[in-house]
C-alpha cells in the first residue's frame, strides 16, 4: 500500500514538474517578443540528409531560397535524418522551446505526431508535406508532381525501342500509385503500344535494393528506368546495362551519365517563401496547399543530350499548356487495368480521388499489393 | 522470375553479407559478441569509398576500407578484452557510432560516382574452365573480382579454424579461455588480433556495397544488411562454409521479392524480409533441441574473461 502511494506521489510530481516546465519557456518567449522585434524564427524537420542528392537535398533548396528571399525577417534551422517514430515528435518540441514559431515537416509519415505536437502548441503553425491534416495551427502541403511526371513520360515512350518501360516503385500509397499513372498516361500519349512495368521495393533509401530492382526490370526486357525512390540506384542500373533511365527530385546525371534523360522535380522554394510571406503578413490560413507547374512549384529537368530527338519539342508543347493551366493531366478518358472506361470523356479525376487514388490506368502491368 | 539472371543477382546481393559474416564469425570464435557489424560495415564503406574517390585506386580503396573496420573494431576491443565491459552494449553503441561516422564522412560524397576505369577494375571476369560450366559457370564464375575474393576468404578461413594449430586455438579461447590461458595461449593478443580481422572483414562487406554493389554513396547504405549479418551467424553455425551457403540464401531471400512481383506467386515481400530471421530463430530452435554441440556457439562467448577469476 505504502508502495502504491509512492509510486503515485513520484508520478503526480513528475507531472507536476512537467506542466511547470513546459509553461516556463513560454512565458519567457512572450516577455523576449515584447522587448524587442525578432525575426520568424522557422524548423525544418527533415527525414533524410540535406545532400541526399534527393528529396530532401529538394527541401533544402527551397529552404535557402526563402532564407534569399526573406533572410532579413526569417531565420530557418533544420534536424536531418528525423524518424517516423515519437523521436520526430521531440525534435519539434525541441524547435518550439528554440522559439520556431513555424515548423515544416516534409515526410508522410510525420503526420500523426505533427497534429499531437501541434494541438498541444497552438501558438505555433505547423505544415507537414504529402499528408491530409488540416486544423485550426496546421495544415498540410503537396503539388501536382504528376505533371512533370506526364512530361517525363512523353520522352520514355518516345526513346524506348522494347515497348517496355520499367518503373521502381517505393510504396504502393496513392501518392506513388498516382505517379505511375501520370507517367504511364505520359507515355501511351506518345506511344500506344508501351507498357510499364511496375516492381514495388517497399524501401526509400535503400539504393542496393532499388538498383536489384530496376535489374530485374531489366531482365525482363525494359530499356527504360523510371523511378520513384530517393536513391540513384536504378539510374546506375539502367548505365550498367546501356540503357536509358528517367530520375527523380534532382538532375541525377552525376549518376549516370550515359543513361539519364530527365527527371520530375520539386522547387520547393516557391512554396516556403509563399507561405512564410503569407504568415508575416498575418493573412495565413489553414488552407491546403496544392502547387503545380503552374505556381512554380513543379518542373522539368533539362532534357540532356541521351533524350530522343524531337521529345523536347514535345514536352514543351504539353509544358506550356499546363504553365497556362488548360492541360489536365487526367482528363479522360481513362481505362483501367481490365481496360474499362472509368473516365468517361470530357469528366476528370478530382483531386480528392487523386488523392486516394488505388488502382492503375491501362498499360501498367503490375499489381497494387 | 526464377532464372540464373536471378541466382547471379543473388550471388551479388550476397557478397556483402558473406563478408560480415565471416568477420563475425572470427570475432565470436576468440568469444566476443560484437553487435557492431552495421556500425564496421557503414565505416568501411564511406572511408573505402572516398579513399577510392579521392586516389582513384581500387586497391587503395579496399586497403582503407578494411582498416577503418579494423579501427572501428579496435574501439569495441580495448572496450570488451581490456576494460571488460558488457559486450552487447560495446557492440551497440559501435554501431551508432559507425552511423554517425558514415553519415559525417560521406557529406560531401553524397550522390557521387566513381570513375568509368575505377569501375572497369570491377567488371564481370569469366574463369576459364569453370565459367565455361553451363548455368552453374554463369552463376558462380562470371563475377567481379571481389566475389571470387569472397569465395576464398570464406575457404581461408575454414582452412584457419579448422585445419591449422592457431585455429585451434582461437576455437580454444571462445570454448574456455581460462583452460587456453592454462596452456600459455596468449589470449589477450589473440582476441585482439581476430576482433581486428573481424572489423576489417565487416569493412570490406561495406566496401562491396559503396564501391561495385550500388556504386554511388548513400547514406546509411547498409540499410541494415549488419543485422541480417548477425542473424547469419547463428544460422550458418559459426561455420564458414556453411556462411558461403547461408549468405547467398539470405542474398536471394533480400532481393526475391519484387522478382515475383507480377507472377502467379505473389508473395509479399515483408515475408522475404521477415525469412531471415524466422530461419535463424528455427535453426536455434532445433540446434538446441539437439544438444548437439556441433552448430553451437562458443561456450564462452560474450562472457569477460578476468584471469584471476580462476
Amino acid at each position: 500500500m505504502i508502495k502504491l502511494f509512492s509510486i503515485l506521489l513520484s508520478i503526480t510530481l513528475v507531472l507536476v514538474m512537467a506542466v511547470g516546465c513546459s509553461q516556463a519557456p513560454d512565458q519567457g518567449q512572450n516577455d523576449q517578443g515584447q522587448n524587442k522585434e525578432e525575426k520568424l524564427k522557422v524548423g525544418f524537420v527533415y527525414i533524410g540528409s540535406a545532400t541526399d542528392a534527393g528529396y530532401t537535398y529538394a527541401h533544402d533548396q527551397g529552404r535557402l531560397m526563402l532564407e534569399r528571399e526573406l533572410g532579413d525577417r526569417v531565420e530557418t534551422i533544420i534536424k536531418e535524418n528525423v524518424p517516423e517514430t515519437q523521436e520526430c515528435e521531440k525534435v519539434m518540441t525541441d524547435m518550439i522551446d528554440q522559439g520556431c514559431k513555424v515548423i515544416f515537416a516534409n515526410s508522410f509519415g510525420f503526420q500523426d505526431y505533427v497534429v499531437r505536437v501541434a494541438e498541444a502548441h497552438p501558438d505555433v503553425i505547423f505544415l507537414h508535406c504529402s499528408g491530409s491534416i488540416q486544423g485550426p495551427n496546421y495544415s498540410n502541403y503537396f503539388g501536382s508532381i504528376e505533371e512533370a511526371r506526364y512530361l517525363s513520360g512523353i520522352v520514355a515512350g518516345m526513346k524506348t525501342k522494347t515497348n517496355k518501360i520499367g518503373y521502381v516503385a517505393a510504396y504502393n500509397i496513392p501518392e506513388v500509385i498516382r505517379g505511375i499513372n501520370a507517367f504511364t498516361l505520359g507515355v501511351r500519349s506518345v506511344n500506344p503500344d508501351a507498357v510499364v512495368m511496375v516492381k514495388w521495393t517497399n524501401t526509400w533509401l535503400d539504393a542496393a535494393k532499388e538498383k536489384d530492382a530496376a535489374i530485374a526490370l531489366l531482365d525482363a526486357g525494359a530499356d527504360v528506368i523510371a523511378q520513384h525512390q530517393d536513391t540513384t540506384g536504378p539510374q546506375v542500373a539502367a548505365e550498367e546495362r546501356g540503357c536509358w533511365s528517367i530520375g527523380y527530385n534532382a538532375d541525377m546525371s552525376h549518376a549516370a551519365p550515359k543513361a539519364y534523360m530527365t527527371a520530375p522535380l520539386w522547387n520547393w522554394g516557391a512554396y516556403y517563401v509563399k507561405a512564410v510571406q503569407s504568415i508575416l503578413d498575418g493573412t495565413w490560413t489553414n488552407e491546403p496547399y496544392w502547387g503545380t507547374m503552374k505556381d512554380g512549384l513543379i518542373d522539368l529537368a533539362p532534357l540532356t543530350d541521351v533524350a530522343p530527338e524531337g521529345a523536347q519539342e514535345a514536352v514543351d508543347k504539353i509544358k506550356e499548356q499546363m504553365k497556362a493551366g488548360t492541360f489536365d493531366v487526367f482528363a479522360g478518358p481513362i481505362k483501367d487495368q481490365s481496360g474499362k472506361v472509368v473516365v468517361p470523356e470530357g469528366s476528370t479525376i478530382p483531386l480528392e480521388e487523386q488523392l486516394s487514388m488505388k488502382w492503375f490506368v491501362e498499360g501498367v502491368e503490375g499489381k497494387i499489393e | 522470375m526464377i532464372t540464373v539472371a536471378f541466382f547471379k543477382a543473388a550471388i551479388i546481393a550476397g557478397i556483402p553479407l558473406l563478408f560480415a559474416t565471416l568477420g563475425e564469425i572470427i570475432t565470436e570464435k576468440s568469444g566476443h559478441l560484437n553487435l557492431g557489424v552495421e556500425g564496421m560495415m557503414l565505416m568501411g564503406a564511406v572511408i573505402g569509398f572516398q579513399v577510392g574517390y579521392t586516389t582513384n585506386s581500387p586497391l587503395l580503396a579496399l586497403l582503407f576500407a578494411a582498416i577503418a573496420g579494423a579501427l572501428g573494431a579496435l574501439i569495441y576491443a580495448f572496450l570488451t578484452v581490456s576494460l571488460r565491459a558488457n559486450q552487447v552494449v560495446s557492440g551497440l553503441a559501435l554501431t551508432i557510432f559507425g552511423t554517425g561516422f558514415a553519415g559525417f564522412v560521406g557529406k560531401s560524397l553524397m550522390g557521387m560516382k566513381m570513375t568509368d576505369q575505377f569501375n572497369y577494375f570491377f567488371r564481370d571476369l569469366k574463369i576459364p574452365g569453370l565459367g565455361d560450366i553451363p548455368y552453374l559457370g554463369e552463376i558462380f564464375f562470371n563475377h567481379d573480382i571481389f566475389v571470387y575474393l569472397g569465395y576464398v576468404t570464406a575457404i581461408v578461413l575454414g582452412l584457419y579454424l579448422y585445419n591449422t594449430g592457431k585455429g585451434l586455438n582461437l576455437r580454444a579461447i571462445g570454448e574456455n579461455p581460462a583452460a587456453a590461458d592454462a596452456a600459455s595461449i596468449p589470449i589477450t593478443k589473440y582476441k585482439y588480433l581476430h576482433i581486428l580481422l573481424g572489423g576489417a572483414l565487416c569493412g570490406l562487406g561495406g566496401a562491396y556495397l559503396s564501391l561495385v554493389y550500388v556504386p554511388v554513396w548513400q547514406e546509411n547504405i547498409t540499410a541494415g544488411r549488419g543485422w541480417i549479418a548477425v542473424a547469419l551467424v547463428i544460422f550458418s553455425g559459426w561455420n564458414p562454409y556453411k556462411a558461403i551457403a547461408g549468405a547467398f540464401l539470405f542474398g536471394g531471400l533480400d532481393i526475391i521479392g519484387f522478382r515475383l512481383q507480377g507472377t502467379a506467386i505473389a508473395i509479399s515481400q515483408y515475408i522475404f524480409d521477415m525469412a531471415p530471421y524466422v530461419a535463424t530463430i528455427v535453426i536455434l530452435v532445433l540446434v538446441s533441441l539437439r544438444k548437439s554441440k556441433k552448430n553451437a556457439p562458443p561456450k564462452a562467448l560474450s562472457e569477460p574473461y578476468f584471469r584471476e577469476e580462476r
